[in-house]
């Protein structure tokens, strides 16, 4: 362990590094050099009145917002001497069960190319990248067929890894025993129980007030929603990340939302942006990729079905096709146990091989992966400002929904996090599902998987994603889970199997989150 | 830190444990490992991985002069794992500094770890990767950075009053300039965001490595 001046400055090391030579770094040059022609920049004190100007001119707080970005996205500086794959991921057995998890997605993905005769790339003939040009804004017109795609793999598939998942260090037999765990994760992570909870997610007090109950019709809006209206058009006008982050944890209001939304990510819609997206689209108009199929297929399945989200199926074609041909993306496999897959192809010049990541920003879609775009098609309908904040979104938070690791966000943490909630507050309730043969886990992990995605009205579940956001934390989805099954106890305590636990659990479209994580948070006798 | 490490022998670690090791269903939750040195050391940083390690103490061996050599404790039960019965912590990469020594770490001829674990989770727990760093010399000693010395001892009372003095904060801040500095000279050329090689991307088949 380091202490903390060393990792402060190790930090600070590393920010710098990443900020040098980025859009920012030369824009502050730039308006240094320009600014050093006012008449108020004297020689004498240079320093500190270029400081001045530009902190008026409100670069200094853009420049704050990119190192607030930083700290969110790098993982904190580990000991000198531990190896890349240490940040990755520190449990040997962690990275074990993913790299054999991706070779088994690889092996589908292989044999699924073999069987149909279709390369996993190639370049698309000009008339076809015309063709595309002209239809890029109605490509859910088009059905093609792809009876003969299947999806890599689905939740169901990677709830069965996760239940195998064992520490060779520790003793674990399949037959309940006083050595085993109760539910269906058998690794001992880190969890949090509901004291140390009600002090991380205070603002979620009863004390406080919250967008998703305090603005109820019947509630004055003088009592909480017009003061919280009034200060986030103050936090929006500040344009300060922090700032907008913890006002989040109290939800944000719908007319703020996406503003807020992108304050927090730190994501621009400058010229540049919109240039990198259009980059995007010219990569996907010249090659044609396998994964484009699945792409195609996931949202057939999942978003078009939706009745929320269905209208928003172009939308989710073309940032998902521009998503996938990002290498921006591939910068978080440093800290994500994951690894992109590679082949190798052969240069046009010579013989030799050059390695590839393939899709090149190194991630696979797998069934369900089209609603962590879907709800964020409410709030922007700029093609290039969604896309940015759902890159972001997915490289700081969803990307650990999908990977195997022990991460305090990651899917086994928050699965593990559901069942010892579940266990300590609901016990009758645990015992009687695990007898009748319906781990509530088996029920919820889709939930998980999705950050309740798709599951939830959309109202709803953007007040959750608020406090996703806020607290920086995906552990507020396990939370909910569990908060649902304690709202539905009654009910569920007199079913006797899994698909009878199953349907009082299949409709949550109607359930207020924030009353729910609330009662559960702060009126649950501990 | 960039100092070459010591040489020397790691023995085996010796359970503490009561009744019969072999026949006994029980596991011990004590391992003690004797590290012997060389030669005497002026010890200025003790790193290791640990594995399962719930709490570590260190005892040395010093060497005064001809006198007997005496044993002291100079770190009690250094909590490695903030929970012993959850991963956190279980395969991170420590490091022991000398300040954080209750004594002086001079002389050192034998490096005595005492390794606890009160959880029976874990089927076995050790440290790997043990290194001991010695001091650089006293002419040197401006290399070593300004906040190797700020190290607060284990023992004393984290002082919370306050924030730090601008001034002391800014000029610090020189220091890290100078990180910076040579981070730059190393840095690699960004990445223009190209996937295909020569305008060809014709994926066949993905590698399994």
């Amino acid at each position: 362990m380091m202490d903390e001046s060393t990792e402060l400055s190790v930090s600070i090391t590393q920010i710098v590094q990443r900020l040098k030579g980025t859009h920012l770094h030369s824009q502050l040059e730039k308006q240094a050099k320009e600014c050093l022609h006012k008449p108020e920049i004297k020689l004498e004190t240079l320093k500190d009145d270029v400081r001045r100007v530009l902190k008026a001119s409100g670069w200094e707080r853009k420049l704050q917002n990119a190192v607030y970005r930083e700290l969110h996205v790098l993982p904190p500086p580990g000991h000198p001497r531990a190896p890349p794959e240490h940040t990755k991921e520190p449990l040997a057995y962690m990275l074990k069960a993913q790299a054999s998890w991706e070779k088994r997605i690889l092996k589908s993905l292989n044999s699924m190319c073999t069987e149909l005769g279709i390369p996993l790339a190639r370049k698309r003939p000009v008339m076809e990248q015309k063709e595309l040009t002209n239809k890029w804004n109605e490509m859910g017109t088009d059905e093609p067929d792809l009876s003969n795609f299947r999806p890599v793999y689905a939740p169901k598939d990677f709830l069965e890894v996760l239940i195998g998942l064992r520490n060779p260090n520790t003793e674990r037999s399949d037959d309940l025993t006083v050595k085993s765990h109760w539910g269906l994760i058998q690794v001992s992570l880190n969890v949090h129980d509901i004291p140390q909870m009600r002090e991380t997610y205070a603002e979620l007090g009863l004390s406080y007030g919250q967008l998703g109950i305090d603005d109820h019709t019947h509630v004055p809006p003088d009592l909480f929603e017009s003061e919280h209206i009034h200060i986030g058009k103050k936090v929006v006008s500040e344009q300060d990340s922090a700032a907008a982050q913890q006002y989040s944890r109290q939800g944000c209001p719908t007319g703020l939302r996406a503003q807020l939304w992108s304050l927090i990510l730190n994501t621009t819609n400058d010229p540049e942006d919109i240039t990198h997206y259009e980059q995007l689209k010219a990569r996907v108009i010249h090659h044609n990729l396998l994964v484009d199929n699945l792409i195609y297929k996931d949202v057939k399945l999942t978003a078009s079905n939706d009745d929320y989200y269905f209208v928003f199926e172009d939308y989710l074609y073309q940032v998902l096709l521009c998503f996938s041909r990002d290498t921006a993306v591939l910068e978080h496999f440093n800290y994500n146990s994951a690894s992109p897959p590679k082949s190798s192809i052969q240069s046009k010049s010579g013989s030799e091989q050059c390695a590839v990541v393939y899709p090149p920003n190194g991630v696979i879609p797998f069934h369900g992966f089209s609603m962590y775009v879907a709800p964020l098609c409410f709030l922007y309908n700029e093609p290039s400002k969604l896309y940015s904040v759902f890159r972001e979104m997915y490289i700081r938070y969803f990307f650990r929904l999908h990977s195997i690791s022990s991460h305090p966000s990651g899917i086994v943490s928050l699965c593990l996090q559901f069942e010892r909630l579940l266990q300590a507050h609901l016990p009758q309730l645990f015992y009687h599902l695990r007898e009748i043969g319906a781990q509530p886990l088996r029920i919820a992990f889709k939930w998980i998987v999705r950050a309740f995605s798709g599951y939830l009205s959309t109202d709803q579940l953007l007040l959750l994603w608020d406090r996703i956001l806020g607290y920086n934390s995906l552990e507020i989805v396990a939370v909910l889970a569990t908060a649902v099954f304690a709202f539905r106890a009654e009910n569920l305590m007199e079913v006797t199997s899994l698909a009878s636990a199953e349907a009082v659990l299949a409709d949550l479209s109607t359930l207020k989150v924030m009353p729910l994580l609330q009662i559960f948070l702060f009126a649950t006798s501990i | 830190m960039s100092a070459e490490s010591v040489s020397c022998t790691v023995k085996s670690p010796v359970a503490l444990q009561i009744g019969d090791a072999v026949s006994d269903s029980s596991r011990p939750g004590v391992y003690i490992t004797d590290i012997t040195l060389a030669e005497p050391v002026n010890i200025q940083e003790i790193s290791f991985k640990n594995f399962y390690t719930a709490y570590l103490t260190v005892r040395l061996q010093r060497r005064h002069g001809s006198t007997a050599s005496k044993w002291v404790t100079c770190l009690k039960n250094y909590c490695l794992m903030g929970n012993p019965h959850a991963e956190a912590g279980s395969h991170d990469y420590f490091s022991i500094y000398r300040q954080q020594m209750s004594t002086e770490p001079d002389n050192v001829t034998t490096v005595r770890l005492i390794l606890r674990q009160p959880s029976s989770e874990w089927l076995s727990f050790s440290i790997e990767e043990i290194n001991i760093y010695p001091c650089t010399k006293e002419d040197s000693e401006r290399d070593v950075p300004a906040w190797l010395s700020t190290l607060t001892p284990v023992d004393e009372p984290l002082d919370l009053k306050g924030l730090p003095d601008p001034e002391t904060v800014s000029s610090s801040i020189q220091q890290m300039w100078a990180l910076t500095e040579i981070m730059q000279a190393s840095q690699t050329a960004a990445s223009i965001g190209r996937f295909d090689v020569e305008g060809a991307y014709d994926v066949k088949l993905l590698s399994y490595t």
